[in-house]
C-alpha cells in the first residue's frame, strides 16, 4: 500500500475536503456575522488555518475579549496538535527539516488522521493532502461568508465536524493490530474528555483525555504482550 | 474589502502560537530514533484525540446528536466510506431535526 504522487494525496484528501465543505461555511456565515469582511475572512482561514481556534476567536471578538486572552486560548487549543505532531514524525524519518517544517506547518484533526493511516509518509503526498484541504477551507470560508446574509442554519452544515470525527475514528480502531485495546481506548478517552469538560471546561480536556488515552493503550498493550516484545 | 490592523496582528499572533506545535515535534522528533514504549503510545493518540473531540462536542449538537452519530458510526463500519460516513451523518441530522 503505497500512495506516493501528490495526485494520490489529493485524492485521500477526498472526505476531509467533504468535510471542510461543511464546516468551513459554518465558519464563514459566523464569521461574517461577526463583521469580518471578506478580505478578513480570507486571511483568518488560510494563515491560522484551524476550524475550532476560529470559532473561538470570531466569538471572543464579539464579546470584545482582550487579544491577549484571544491568543492564550488559541494557544491552549491547539496544543493538541504537538501529540498528532509527534505521532507523524516516525512516518517522515529523513525527510528535510525544512520540507516537514512546511508539512507541519498545515497540520489539523483531519488531515493527521487520514496521514497517520499511511505507515510512511512521502513529502509529496503529504503535500497534496494538505492543500486539498487548505484551500477547501478557504473556498467553504469564503462561500460561507458570500451566504451569510441567505443562511440561518449553520447547525446542520456544522454537524460535518462530529460526523467525520466518527468516521475517523472507525478508520482509525480498524487500522490498529489490537482491536479490543483501541475499543477500550476510544471509551475511555470520550468518557475521560466528557468527564474533564464537565469538571473543568477548557481546551485542557482534550489533551488530557489524549494523554490519559494513549496512556491507557499502552498499558493494555504491554499487559498483552509482555515487556519484552514491541510489535 | 479591507483588513484592520489590529485583526492582522491578531491572527498573526494566533498563527503563531498554532504553528509551533504543529512544527516543533514533527521536525525534532522526526531526527530521533523513538524507544518503542514512546512509538506505541503515539499510535494510540489519533484514537485517544478523536473519542475526546467527539464527546466533547457532541452535546452541542442537541437531542439529535446521539442517534446522528450512531449512525454514523454504523456507515463508517459498513462501509469504510468517509465521504458516505459524513453525508449520512449530516442528513440523518438534517432529518432529525
Amino acid at each position: 500500500m503505497r500512495h506516493e504522487s501528490f495526485a494520490a494525496g489529493v485524492r485521500a484528501a477526498g472526505p476531509v475536503v467533504l468535510g471542510y465543505l461543511g464546516i468551513g461555511i459554518a465558519a464563514g456565515v459566523v464569521e461574517r456575522s461577526a463583521g469580518l469582511s471578506y478580505a478578513e475572512v480570507l486571511l483568518i482561514s488560510t494563515v491560522l488555518y484551524a476550524g475550532s481556534a476560529q470559532f473561538v476567536v470570531t466569538s471572543m471578538l464579539t464579546l470584545a475579549s482582550p487579544a491577549s486572552a484571544i491568543v492564550l486560548t488559541v494557544f491552549f487549543l491547539n496544543l493538541r496538535h504537538l501529540l498528532l505532531s509527534a505521532a507523524l514524525a516516525p512516518a517522515l524519518r529523513g525527510i528535510a527539516a525544512c520540507k516537514s517544517a512546511l508539512l507541519g506547518l498545515q497540520l489539523t484533526d483531519e488531515t493527521f488522521v487520514v496521514a497517520s493511516g499511511q505507515r510512511r509518509l512521502s513529502p509529496a503526498w503529504m503535500a497534496g493532502l494538505n492543500l486539498a484541504a487548505w484551500s477547501a477551507w478557504a473556498v467553504a470560508n469564503l462561500a460561507g461568508a458570500a451566504l451569510s446574509g441567505a443562511a440561518r442554519d449553520t447547525r446542520t452544515l456544522g454537524f460535518a465536524l462530529p460526523a467525520m470525527f466518527a468516521g475517523l475514528l472507525v478508520l482509525q480502531v480498524r487500522i490498529q493490530p489490537r482491536l479490543r485495546a483501541a475499543l477500550g481506548v476510544a471509551l475511555f478517552s470520550g468518557a475521560a474528555g466528557a468527564g474533564i469538560e464537565l469538571a473543568a471546561p477548557g481546551p485542557g480536556a482534550v489533551i488530557g483525555a489524549t494523554v490519559l488515552g494513549a496512556t491507557l493503550g499502552l498499558a493494555l498493550e504491554r499487559w498483552k504482550s509482555g515487556p519484552n516484545s514491541s510489535r | 474589502m479591507e483588513i484592520r490592523p489590529e485583526f492582522l496582528a491578531l491572527v498573526l499572533a494566533c498563527a503563531l502560537v498554532t504553528a509551533l506545535p504543529r512544527v516543533l515535534p514533527l521536525v525534532a522528533l522526526s531526527r530521533l530514533e523513538l524507544p518503542p514504549w514512546l512509538a506505541d503510545w503515539l499510535r494510540y493518540v489519533p484514537i485517544a484525540v478523536l473519542a475526546a473531540l467527539l464527546a466533547i462536542g457532541l452535546p452541542a449538537a442537541g437531542a439529535a446528536g446521539l442517534p446522528a452519530i450512531m449512525a454514523a458510526f454504523a456507515v463508517a463500519a459498513a462501509s469504510r466510506s468517509l465521504f458516505g460516513t459524513v453525508i449520512a451523518g449530516v442528513a440523518l441530522y438534517w432529518l432529525l431535526n
